[in-house]
């Protein structure tokens, strides 16, 4: 499989990333490279493996349903790029 | 420049030989001194240092505290430290002082380690040769026109160039065993679930584990038991009872079952990378330890398995930074999308944009199940060949990059060719394992490391059987710019 100009241009959409043209193309060029350095897998015999998605069989622990943190909320948001009256600010969504 | 072992400093601690705080500013030092020339450091905590170190005098005058209280580390800066930045390697965390400090951090604090600095890595630890760092390349002390290895570059550096005795690293693909070979260190990877991942900032989660690396089996050993343990802020943490991996470090590996894998030694292994971890196998076999051939026949899939896995959770784990709550937003956006799309672009550097480019492609429709649902399935064809070979050997070894340290900007322009440093580690991080890096020669002045991979939770016998190595040979105890 080998990913031409607008999967790039689409994959970057879906990705959130802003490329510029000479990014989208260097980068197209450099997804192809690793797609093939991946394209072995293709050849792998897999039929009837399950698929592992985390190399311990362990199973997620239940804690109880009990609030265990503080309101941390200007500590938290004294990292924000923009705050106003404890709200994060972005640009308007809703004209 | 520092070349003591974690236990000779804390004996001269314990004697009153010296002090905590003498031993932080000669870190500090040191630090300020090889900064320049190394680049290791991303953030220099002297302050703090000295606070902390202080107090650990005080806790050594009560005839108080651990083998590590007054000793000095350096952590990768990816552990997120309450009150001192958190930059992970990115312009996107430039700013970033987290609300919390990472528990492994914590542990070492309360067990009276004293913090001198934050160190260089590949950004969002994705890289193998801390190049693609927003603070600029580290270098490797050994040689400054070569790379350190990657992602935690700057610990093994800062450990190698005789800066800090100690430091952590993370390593999802072998970036503590790599940096560790490429330096002369020694470097864990414990097995997953050991170490707790609480306030690492996350690169690939079913792969990521934090860990030691020091000059010595036996300085890893003090760190490792300090730093692992059960963690309930961390869903994957393995609820096991805390142990001492140094207590037993002298046992005999008289009988201990090495096996080779064949896929390990083929014929185009570097044959002075062959020479050198040959000569090592002979040490362990003439101190007892039965070397046995085995098989891990899908060891050609792993690097394929892993650079579709780990950017697939990668893309997953980097939508956080959107330029909303914390981290890098780009100036004048025209909307919401724009502002997403623009943060991200300019707050990421190069290799992160492309390894969240390969992980979305590989997770969207039409392509997840050729790429990442077939990717999980070797990735337990995997895991089983290392579970069934660890039934018939104890450990298994072999190099732990096919070459030595190699010059800085070589590869930066080729992704693939970066990539393939990590072929015999990446497995070992797609099983789960812990494995060992440790120094095992030179080859024209640069150091070699050999890996040694245990089966889960015997990282006490990896570090007997390679502590066993270093009480036969030198090579852990050799410095930059000492005779090679």
């Amino acid at each position: 499989m080998s990913l031409d100009k607008s999967a790039v241009e689409r994959v970057a959409v879906l990705a959130r990333l802003a490329l510029d043209d000479r990014q989208v193309a260097a980068c197209q060029s450099e997804l192809n490279g690793i797609l093939d350095l991946v394209e072995r897998l293709q050849g792998a015999s897999v039929t009837g493996v399950e698929p592992l998605s985390h190399p311990l069989d362990i199973v997620a622990r239940l804690r109880p349903d009990l609030v265990t943190e503080s309101d941390q909320r200007a500590l938290f948001q004294s990292i924000a790029p923009a705050v106003d009256s404890g709200l994060y600010l972005v640009p308007r969504v809703i004209e | 420049m520092l070349t003591d072992s974690i236990a000779e400093l804390s004996r001269l601690l314990r004697r009153r030989a010296l002090s905590s705080e003498e031993l932080a500013r000669r870190c500090l030092a040191e630090a300020e001194r090889q900064q320049p020339a190394l680049n290791c450091f991303i953030t220099l905590t002297p302050e703090s240092a000295l606070r902390q170190a202080r107090a650990a005098d005080q806790v050594l005058a009560r005839g108080e505290g651990t083998p590590l209280t007054g000793i000095p580390v350096a952590h990768k800066d990816i552990f997120c430290t309450a009150g001192v930045r958190t930059s992970c390697g990115s312009r996107m965390l430039d700013g970033f002082i987290a609300p919390y400090t990472a528990t492994a951090v914590a542990r070492l604090h309360t067990a009276g380690m004293v913090m001198i600095g934050k160190t260089n890595m590949d950004e969002f630890a994705m890289g193998s040769s801390t190049e693609h760092s927003w603070y600029g390349p580290c270098r490797n002390p050994w040689d400054m026109q070569r790379v350190p290895g990657g992602s935690s570059g700057g610990s093994a550096c800062a450990v190698a160039a005789g800066i800090v005795p100690a430091a952590t690293g993370t390593d999802t693909g072998g970036s503590i065993r790599q940096p560790a070979a490429l330096c002369g260190i020694t470097g864990l990877k414990p097995t997953y679930g050991l170490v707790s991942r609480y306030g690492m900032v996350a690169f690939a989660s079913s792969l990521d584990q934090g860990g030691p690396l020091a000059r010595s089996a036996e300085d890893v050993a003090h760190l490792l038991t300090a730093m692992s343990g059960f963690d309930p802020l961390d869903s994957t943490s393995v609820d096991q009872p805390a142990r001492d991996y140094a207590v037993n470090l002298g046992t005999d590996i008289a009988g201990v079952r090495i096996g080779l894998p064949e896929q390990y030694f083929q014929q185009d292994l570097d044959p002075e990378i062959r020479g050198v971890i040959e000569s090592a196998l002979h040490e362990l076999e003439q101190a007892g330890a039965i070397l046995k051939p085995v098989s891990l026949p899908s060891s050609h899939l792993s690097i394929p398995a892993y650079y579709v896995v780990a950017p697939a959770e990668a893309s997953s784990n980097l939508s956080r930074f959107d330029g909303v709550r914390y981290g890098y937003r780009c100036r004048d956006p025209r909307d919401l999308t724009d502002l997403y799309c623009r943060s991200r672009a300019e707050g990421f550097g190069e290799e992160v944009r492309r390894r969240i480019m390969i992980g979305t492609y590989v997770l969207s429709a039409g392509y997840y199940d050729a790429y990442y649902l077939r990717a999980q399935k070797v990735r337990r064809l995997i895991r089983d060949e290392f579970r069934s070979v660890l039934r018939e050997v104890d450990l298994i070894c072999g190099p732990t990059v096919p070459g030595t340290a190699f010059a800085i900007g070589e590869r930066a322009h080729d992704p693939v060719s970066m990539y393939l440093c990590d072929i015999f580690t990446v497995s070992v991080n797609l099983a789960g394992l812990p494995a060992l890096s440790i120094p095992a020669g030179f080859i024209n002045g640069l150091p070699v490391g050999m890996q040694l991979i245990g089966n889960y939770f015997h990282e006490e016998r990896l570090l007997q059987v390679a502590h066993a190595y270093q009480e036969m040979t030198g090579w852990h105890r050799r410095t930059p710019g000492g005779p090679a």
